[in-house]
């Protein structure tokens, strides 16, 4: 029924009762993959891998953990001082988060490049945004269990952008606190939903995994496999390809456990959460700073023009828009109206793409500043470009740009550009 | 569709239009499963919300004798800050004096206090929850003279009403009362 070949009796014998080697060897081994796969094409297995280590270095700190205001910022500081590796196992899931979403990001940007997002893969694309929306839900909670300055405050700016809907806001607010102010019952309850949310994340992966391994991967040409020969099986060519890729990342990410690890923390966050003292500044991790900069650009009340009936005030507007930035990516794939993926041949779109690559990071760069002139017309520009990308260049794009000639096969190109001469290159298989 | 699915099960009454007396069923069935699904559902939804110890520790009582004139104390009422401030007369008249249209969430100082030299207020603001300052001599009180949130620029009055910033209304006044003139419960 597959294509498992082995000799090992014990292994037919289980397989036939539980196919769990044929489903192994169906999707990671003899699965054909787009020959001409690039390294962008790595963050996916990065991504899954992170997964990996947040899920087991996070086991571990919750069997020293205690979710209790009084005793939660103390045996924090006992896992790093007391526990045997304790330092270098929350280190690992800390700096764990950050490459998590580099990661991530890295993969989607890819995905938006080359239209990976495309006819059929748009629930494929669905599911990635679902993860993204868990795995921020999961790293916000994870942030708070320390119980530092941060976490406290972080929770308590995050938890009342709930408080701006309209009539029934206070109520969900205090409902989600369990009480009257981010206390106790709050800091339990997170610790319960950041056990249990990856493991949802665990999930959606593999509903992930089964829809992309429904029609294959896209690829950088962005244009459907022809036939065999424009694939080849996904080990040992993509296998060994990602172990390399995962060297790269593991060296990086060593880099930061080992020689800064708290580079992308604040120092807040070492200062035990008090209730009545608020941090100076109050600024998220750095992988929510460009969201953290939409829900400021909204410094204005949306009205009626003349009558001075407010309809959205502007804090929830600020939620409002923040939330639609990644509820917009739900709909990408049917605002995007261009037939072609590839960003390879669409010189316009090629373009836009990496002016929203500049806004995203001018936005970052934003939401970590304060509040003020200059930043907050720079941040309202280029939330104003983020929307405008989504909602109005792509739609005329499809329209009005003029796509380059698409090869005829995935191998096409690649044999064209074999040797000097094209008449004279004969068709070959590639390694 | 109907009837030819009826058909072969010999015939469960049914009118012209296709419906039959299964369809209903199975609305009604349906419909009550959901009613009941929804309130054994409730109460795990109700269990999150503050529990009996947590609404017990709902009042606090204050004694305001030892608070000087021009000063300000917090206390803490049900997990949050409150900001208790002995106004100066020239506090007062100041946040009297203001017009209402220019205001950002108009309400008069009158309708803020009990007393006019005892301002009582929730000292979280009403933007994202932050703690705004102002509260002891050295803090920066914004451009109105009351407070001023650090998070987002958001400035009070003195009598804790935006003014400016992000923030969409005033600094919430407790419900309190005074207990003799010195003592106040709040809650």
């Amino acid at each position: 029924m597959s294509g498992l070949k082995t000799n090992n009796r014990v292994i037919k014998w289980f397989d036939h009762r539980l196919p769990v080697f044929s489903y192994v060897n169906e999707h990671l081994v003899d699965y054909p993959a787009p020959r001409n796969l690039n390294y962008m094409w790595n963050f996916g297995s990065l991504a899954g891998i992170a997964l990996v280590i947040m899920i087991a270095t996070g086991l571990l700190l919750a069997m020293q953990y205690t979710p209790h205001v009084d005793h939660a910022f103390d045996s924090v500081e006992r896992i790093m001082r007391d526990v045997n590796f304790g330092w270098l196992i929350r280190y690992i899931h800390m700096n764990g988060a950050s490459f998590f979403f580099i990661v991530v990001y890295l993969h989607m940007f890819r995905g938006l490049y080359y239209g990976s997002y495309k006819a059929p893969r748009e629930i494929l694309w669905g599911l990635g945004v679902i993860i993204l929306l868990l795995m921020m839900g999961t790293a916000f909670m994870g942030y708070v269990l320390p119980w530092g300055q941060m976490s406290y405050w972080g929770a308590t700016v995050i938890t009342n952008l709930f408080s701006a809907i309209p009539l029934v806001g206070d109520s969900i607010v205090s409902w989600l606190w369990g009480g009257f102010s981010v206390d106790n019952p709050t800091l339990n309850r997170f610790f319960g939903l950041h056990y249990l949310l990856p493991f949802v994340i665990a999930a959606v992966v593999f509903l992930h995994l089964w829809a992309l391994h429904r029609f294959g991967s896209n690829n950088p040409l962005g244009i459907d496999a022809k036939g065999p020969q424009d694939k080849i099986p996904f080990h040992p060519y993509y296998t060994v390809k990602d172990m390399f890729g995962l060297g790269i990342f593991l060296i990086l990410f060593a880099l930061f456990i080992f020689y800064a690890p708290n580079y992308m923390g604040h120092p807040d966050n070492y200062i035990e959460a008090d209730p009545l003292v608020t941090p100076a500044h109050i600024v998220p991790e750095w992988y929510f700073l460009p969201f953290y900069a939409m829900l400021r650009a909204i410094t204005f009340d949306i009205s009626i023009p003349f009558t001075g009936i407010v309809l959205i005030d502007a804090k929830l507007g600020g939620v409002l828009t923040m939330f639609g930035s990644i509820l917009l990516l739900f709909f990408l794939p049917w605002l995007d109206s261009s037939p072609v993926r590839s960003s390879r041949f669409r010189p316009l779109h090629k373009q836009f793409f990496w002016v929203l690559v500049v806004a995203c990071l001018v936005l970052g760069y934003v939401g970590a500043k304060p509040p003020e002139q200059p930043w907050v017309t720079i941040g309202q520009i280029a939330t104003a470009y983020y929307f405008a990308h989504f909602l109005i260049i792509l739609p005329l794009l499809g329209r009005l740009e003029r796509p380059k000639p698409l090869p005829a096969s995935i191998s096409d190109p690649v044999l064209k550009s074999d040797g000097s001469g094209a008449s004279q290159a004969k068709p070959m298989e590639k390694a | 569709m109907a009837d030819s699915a009826n058909a072969g099960q010999g015939g469960a009454g049914h009118d012209d239009e296709g419906t039959s007396r299964r369809d209903f069923l199975y609305l009604a069935v349906g419909a009550v499963g959901a009613v009941g699904a929804a309130s054994a559902v409730w109460p795990l939804i109700d269990s999150l919300n503050p529990a009996a110890d947590i609404r017990a520790l709902a009042t606090s009582r204050v004694d305001l004798s030892p608070i000087e004139e021009g000063q300000a104390i917090t206390i803490t009422w049900q997990g949050k800050p409150v900001f208790i401030r002995h106004r100066t007369a020239e506090e007062i008249e100041t946040a009297e004096e203001v017009p209402l249209d220019d205001l950002i969430d108009p309400e008069p100082d009158a309708e803020r206090v009990i007393e006019p030299q005892w301002l009582v207020m929730v000292g979280i603001c009403t933007h994202l929850g932050c703690i705004p300052l102002g509260q002891s001599s050295s803090d920066p009180k914004g451009d109105f003279g009351g407070w001023f949130c650090p998070c987002h620029g958001s400035h009070y009055d003195t009598s804790g009403r935006i003014r400016k910033g992000p923030a969409p209304r005033n600094l919430d006044v407790p419900t309190y009362e005074f207990a003799d003139d010195t003592t106040i419960v709040i809650g």
